[in-house]
């Protein structure tokens, strides 16, 4: 589904060059549950920014769902970001000013769909986090948690088969993020959505189909 | 689109002093311009009294050139007697002369008014509604009967609230006999502009009868727009074939039929014929309208581009999400033209209340601008040009933002 072959990450500037990733080949298989592991600063955010296409690699080639990547223009890759994959964030990334509903709403503003099918879509995606009874709050009115229950709803409102969670429980306490890995446990097992997540804890981790370790921008597992 | 209103509502709640600044200036600038339309629209518009503009072309001036001078005046009456009476094909043709400002006397007292000679068919041309009486007949003009049409404000000021009908007033020494009155005109409907209107014949000499040039407008009513191209053709042709009355020092006359915004064009700059007054007379108004909107318009472009940053996590997650960079555009350049809409309804509420003033003070004679749909018009299209104008570079700039670079919350 996912395939990384011999991908370099470089970032310049006018006078320090700094290599983030460095040779890093993987495969991510339909359904898999992967996580990605290491210290701060060894490239875990930027290898997950690439397989989001949200930064291309400076080298290698990455293909999702066997059609190579390299070279997409934006609206190629604003179309297969929208269609394929879903994106949950560590400090959540809502828009403050606008309802449960309306953020869960967005990646669908992008797809030639109804307003009405719109809602459907993204009612039932808040129904998944259990989040039903907050459609109508803002995500100040909302408790860390529920908030991040709101982000996961938005990054599956779309239906997308990859969902890419970076840091998903580093900003929650122990029992909130059990809630969290819980919902993303479900959605891989009983909706078959791919999950490539970065994370800290070791405890979530293991919890994973499969560890890939990073190590100063080299896989090391 | 729902989604995009309610979210440009949020936006513009969220710096309320930033967001009443700039609705300020763009609703002052759209003001000024709200009102310099309804201007213009009052003078060049078709209506009352000269409801029938749309099919008319006017002589206003003629020059003499020479090979070391050249003179510009109005035309006299000769000239239009002689070359614009006669042209075939023509429903009506008048003359009147420019207003000028007399005394009236009468019961020992002075009442000062803008004052116009003309004939009878000029009551043909223009649809002036009578309030009272009639306009003076071809045989009044022929006979140079002491007659005339005075406007309704001049008639409050001289006979108060008796009827003025068949009352006399001194002109110029002479008794005049009231047989109309007319409602007042605004001094931006040139021709049908003045509050006192007597046959030409009155004037004490008849020399102005022979004058190329001399205090005089012309006006050709066509029988339809499609005859003007015509017209103005025919009357061409003619100015070429006009005797000069001073060979020695002039070898060439130039005037032209002009529509009323040619005609009000051509006066307007130094250099007279031979050229498209009216096309550099728009293009200089265009010029000075994006001059006037461009002040506030960097001032809202400032206030956009420091927005970016305040946004720069909600562009990272609708990149991450599937919005493309026109897709983003798009947005930014609608949320901009809602804050100008914004604007662009306080201005016409403004511009209401300026042109409600204009029209109660006595600075433009007789004002009676309007702020009628054409001008609301005109007040939507500009603020929504004034919208997209604004918008469209930092809604560039933001939909340039790097992803990655837009959800760590910073710009590139």
């Amino acid at each position: 589904m996912i395939r990384l072959e011999s991908i370099d990450k470089v970032y310049r500037t006018e006078r320090v060059e700094t290599l983030a990733l460095q040779n890093i080949n993987l495969d991510v298989t339909d359904g898999e549950f992967v996580s990605i592991m290491g210290p701060s600063g060894c490239g875990k955010s930027t290898l997950l920014n690439l397989i989001g296409l949200l930064d291309a690699p400076s080298s290698g080639r990455l293909t999702l769902d066997g059609a190579p990547i390299n070279g997409a223009g934006d609206k190629s890759l604003a179309r297969l970001r929208n269609e394929k994959l879903g994106f949950v964030f560590q400090s959540f990334h809502l828009v403050p000013d606008l309802t449960v509903l309306d953020n869960v709403e967005i990646p669908l503003l992008y797809r030639s769909i109804s307003g009405a099918e719109r809602k459907k879509l993204a009612l039932a995606a808040i129904e998944a986090v259990g989040l039903s009874s907050r459609v109508h709050h803002f995500p100040t009115q909302l408790s860390g948690g529920q908030q991040q229950r709101v982000a996961i709803a938005r990054a599956i409102a779309g239906k997308p088969r990859i969902l890419l969670a970076d840091e998903p429980t580093g900003n929650l306490d122990s029992q909130m993020g059990e809630e969290i890995m819980t919902i993303l446990h479900d959605l891989n097992r009983n909706a078959g959505t791919t999950v490539v997540m970065v994370t800290h804890d070791e405890r979530f981790a293991q919890r994973t189909d499969r560890i890939v370790r990073l190590f100063d921008g080299r896989q090391v597992a | 689109m729902q989604s995009y209103v309610k979210l440009a509502l949020k936006v513009l709640g969220r710096r309320k002093v930033f967001t009443l600044i700039s609705l300020f200036g763009i609703a002052m600038t759209l003001a000024v311009l709200v009102v310099a339309t309804a201007i213009l629209d009052d003078a060049f518009e078709p209506r009352a009294p000269q409801s029938r503009f749309d099919r008319v072309l006017a002589i206003t001036m003629v020059s003499m050139i020479g090979p070391r001078s050249t003179e510009t005046m109005n035309p006299g009456y000769r000239l239009i007697h002689d070359y614009i009476y006669t042209l075939p094909g023509i429903e009506a043709a008048t003359a009147f002369s420019e207003p000028a400002q007399i005394g009236i006397y009468r019961n020992g007292g002075r009442t000062d008014a803008q004052f116009k000679r003309t004939d009878a068919a000029y009551w043909r041309v223009l649809d002036f509604r009578f309030l009272a009486g009639r306009p003076f007949t071809a045989d009044e003009e022929e006979r140079g009967a002491l007659v005339a049409v005075i406007s309704d404000g001049l008639r409050k000021r001289l006979f108060r609230r008796e009827a003025a009908l068949g009352r006399s007033m001194e002109i110029d020494g002479r008794d005049f006999r009231v047989i109309g009155v007319v409602p007042d005109v605004p001094i931006t409907r040139f021709a049908a502009y003045s509050d006192v209107w007597v046959p030409h014949t009155t004037a004490r000499s008849s020399d102005y009868r022979h004058e190329l040039m001399g205090n005089y407008n012309g006006i050709v009513l066509a029988r339809t727009r499609n005859d003007l191209p015509r017209l103005k053709s025919e009357f061409a042709a003619r100015v070429k074939r006009i005797p000069i009355d001073d060979p020695k020092r002039f070898n060439r006359v130039a005037a032209s039929l002009d529509t009323p915004f040619e005609s009000f064009s051509r006066g307007a700059f130094p250099a007279r014929f031979g050229y498209d007054a009216a096309a550099v007379m728009r293009i200089i108004l265009t010029i000075l309208t994006l001059l006037f909107m461009t002040l506030p318009a960097l001032n809202l472009i400032t206030l956009n581009l420091s927005r970016i940053l305040e946004r720069a996590s909600e562009i990272g997650v609708r990149k991450a999400f599937g919005a493309s960079r026109g897709a983003l555009v798009m947005q930014f350049v609608f949320e901009n033209v809602v804050l100008t809409l914004i604007g662009g309804a306080m201005a016409l509420v403004t511009g209401a209340a300026l042109i409600a003033a204009l029209n109660r003070v006595d600075i433009i004679p007789n004002a009676q601008f309007a702020l009628n749909v054409r001008v609301l018009l005109y007040g939507l299209v500009l603020a929504a040009f004034f919208g997209i104008f604004s918008g469209v570079y930092p809604a560039w700039r933001m939909s340039r933002l790097h992803a990655v670079d837009a959800l760590r919350g910073g710009a590139q």
